[in-house]
């Protein structure tokens, strides 16, 4: 038997019958759809906090008290546990002897109470240098930014986030006035543009403050955490030994920091995400395995549905694997144009979402729909054996007889 | 070109052991035209399942051209079938989905026979029964003489050595049973061996051997056994 007539059969029983055609190709069309939705929500999600830390510029050091020796995230979190030895601001200003450095952003973070003119709530305070702008882009809606200081200045000074500035100052101008942030006096010298989400931390609710001045309020004489940005990309290496080896030097031999690089960062955020992905392409991919189920009871159908044809064919001479060929024919055509139909409508779907959230870059990876694809035709191909056996094995009297 | 040695076909039936065929001997000649007949269970549907290689034999040595297919596998039945058997049935299984045309080429599908010659061959055998204009259409807009008639061109299509008609004017007027079965005696004419189950003793009675089945067992007679020499003797060759 050819080829394309063995096609044009299967073609011909898959048109003969609509309705069933077409109730499994939504089965495995769902299917296929729902891995490409759900894999393009952790792909979505993994380039999100991408872009978030590439916002941040690319050849910047994230270097934290205490040694963790597994490296990726738990640095971030090394504050928490009690640094075995202070970040003085000595030690931040000592970085600038390494020529590969061009800028250190030391950083404190507490809360605190502010209040204007009896108006008051609490805030997040961050005692930061002018650095800090450039690092994260922010955008000044008036006044300026903190000023270049010395690292222990601790000039009363304040820069607010655009919520907090409505809520404090209503439609007047904030640039200027004076507020009390815990029960020290400080004047506002700049108010941020709107900015959403920044380097993980909600923008509009914050309040920036000089380095110096936020180590007072907390009472502390370290910083919790330092940016260090390398001069440029080719020099982040040479940029994290020299952080390593001057901080060593000055802790009397001890590494007790640690020292990331947004690569590092990233490839761990990307191994979660991928790890995430994969668990919500294997969710969906169960409903591939029932719409395989539904191929096997669908043929089964289609077999006794055609008994007194499949007798014909025998009695016509048509061998066993001939039989045998047309239905898994038939489940393959129906599985693959499933898995097209499937395609279509997950592009559609993700095209959907991503005009319902512009923010996040939805997409389905390339490996999930390529194997949705392949599994799709492949559950065709494996949950069309037994029904097409089936039609194979019949007895051509009792098959001519349409028993 | 068939001969049944000590032939045994026995079914089960709940406890029971029902033999549709007993001991059955019986040979029919190339290009012979034989009728079988008998009442219902007697066991003529399963003779010609057996001399049509869908069923098989539970003993005994069935020689179809000259070779013993009592005992081959299910794909070599299959080939056999599709070289040396038609078959034409009561309620023509034709598929709906097909024209006429269609349904004729099908045997010539399954041989992976080219569509061009496919078409041509199926086109001269739907002329033969007459079908000239009927070539696209659908066997629900034809008649039941028509239908039986696409049912023949492709039955003989791969132009087979035996043709088995099991109550081919059963589902007729007697007008189309009538054009039908000229048809079948035609090709009986033209050197096909031609066996017929039939009810109808009318039609029994212009078969030249009548094997009357009962109870699994043939009762064979040859008629016109005279007259067939006459005819050859007519025919000058």
């Amino acid at each position: 038997m050819r080829l394309p007539d063995r096609n044009h059969m299967a073609i011909a029983a898959v048109v003969r019958y609509p309705l069933r055609s077409s109730m499994l190709l939504v089965a495995i069309a769902i299917g296929v759809a729902a891995v490409l939705v759900l894999t393009s929500l952790g792909e979505g999600a993994r380039l999100y906090v991408t872009s978030q830390f590439n916002s941040m510029g690319t050849h910047l050091l994230f270097v934290t008290p205490g040694k963790n020796e597994v490296g990726g995230l738990g640095g971030m979190a090394g504050s928490l546990g009690g640094s075995p030895r202070p970040f003085t601001l000595g030690d931040v200003r000592s970085l600038k002897r390494s020529p590969y450095i061009s800028s250190t952003t030391p950083m404190v973070m507490g809360t605190a109470n502010i209040n204007y003119q009896g108006l008051e709530r609490d805030i997040g305070v961050l005692g930061t240098t002018h650095t800090m702008k450039r690092l994260f882009e922010y955008e000044v809606k008036s006044g300026r930014f903190l000023p270049e200081l010395d690292l222990d200045n601790a000039s009363p000074v304040c820069v607010i986030g655009d919520t907090i500035a409505r809520e404090l100052f209503g439609t007047a101008e904030p640039v200027g006035k004076w507020v009390r942030i815990g029960d020290r006096r400080v004047r506002v010298i700049g108010w941020l543009e709107q900015g959403g989400q920044s380097g993980g931390r909600d923008l509009d609710e914050a309040v920036f403050v000089p380095i110096a001045f936020a180590m007072q309020v907390y009472n502390r004489e370290s910083v919790q955490r330092m940016m260090v940005e390398a001069t440029s990309d080719e020099s982040l290496v040479k940029a994290k030994r020299d952080v390593i080896g001057i901080i060593k030097a000055r802790h009397f031999g001890h590494e007790d920091i640690t020292v990331m690089d947004q690569g590092t960062i990233l490839s761990t955020f990307n191994k979660i995400f991928l790890v995430l992905t994969s668990t919500l392409a294997g969710i969906a991919a169960i409903s591939l395995a029932v719409a395989g189920t539904l191929i096997m009871n669908v043929m089964l159908v289609a077999v006794s549905q055609r008994t007194a044809e499949i007798g014909l064919l025998k009695a016509l001479g048509a061998r066993r694997s001939q039989i045998i060929g047309l239905f898994l024919t038939e489940a393959t055509l129906l599985s693959s144009l499933g898995a097209v139909v499937g395609v279509l409508v997950g592009y559609a779907s993700i095209e959907l979402l991503r005009q319902l959230v512009p923010l996040v870059d939805f997409q389905a990876p390339d490996w999930a729909v390529i194997s949705a694809v392949l599994m799709a035709i492949a559950s065709g191909l494996l949950f069309g054996i037994m029904p097409a056996r089936h039609a194979a094995d019949l007895d051509p009297v009792e098959a001519l007889a349409g028993r | 070109m068939i001969r049944f040695e000590n032939i045994c076909r026995d079914f089960k039936v709940g406890d029971e052991t029902v033999h549709a065929l007993k001991d059955v001997n019986q040979h029919i000649e190339a290009g012979e035209y034989a009728s079988i007949m008998g009442p219902s269970g007697s066991g003529k549907s399963t003779l010609l399942n057996v001399l049509g290689l869908l069923d098989t034999p539970n003993s005994g040595h069935y020689w179809l051209n000259g070779r013993d297919v009592s005992k081959l596998p299910d794909d070599d039945l299959a080939a056999t079938r599709h070289e040396i058997i038609g078959f034409v049935f009561q309620s023509f299984h034709l598929i709906q989905r097909m024209t006429a045309l269609e349904n004729v080429e099908l045997p010539m599908v399954l041989a992976g026979i080219a569509p061009a010659e496919r078409q041509d061959r199926a086109r001269q055998m739907l002329c033969k029964t007459g079908l000239e204009s009927r070539m696209s259409h659908r066997p629900d807009q034809l008649s039941g003489g028509q239908r039986q008639r696409v049912a023949i061109a492709r039955s003989i299509v791969m132009e087979p050595k035996v043709l088995l008609a099991d109550e081919p004017t059963g589902n007729l007027d007697s007008q189309s049973g009538k054009e039908v079965l000229d048809i079948l005696e035609e090709l009986h004419a033209d050197g096909l061996t031609l066996i017929l189950v039939t009810h109808d003793p009318v039609i029994g009675q212009r078969s030249h051997l009548h094997l009357r089945m009962t109870d699994g067992i043939i009762k064979a007679e040859r008629q016109h056994l005279q007259r067939q020499p006459e005819d050859n003797g007519d025919a000058p060759s």
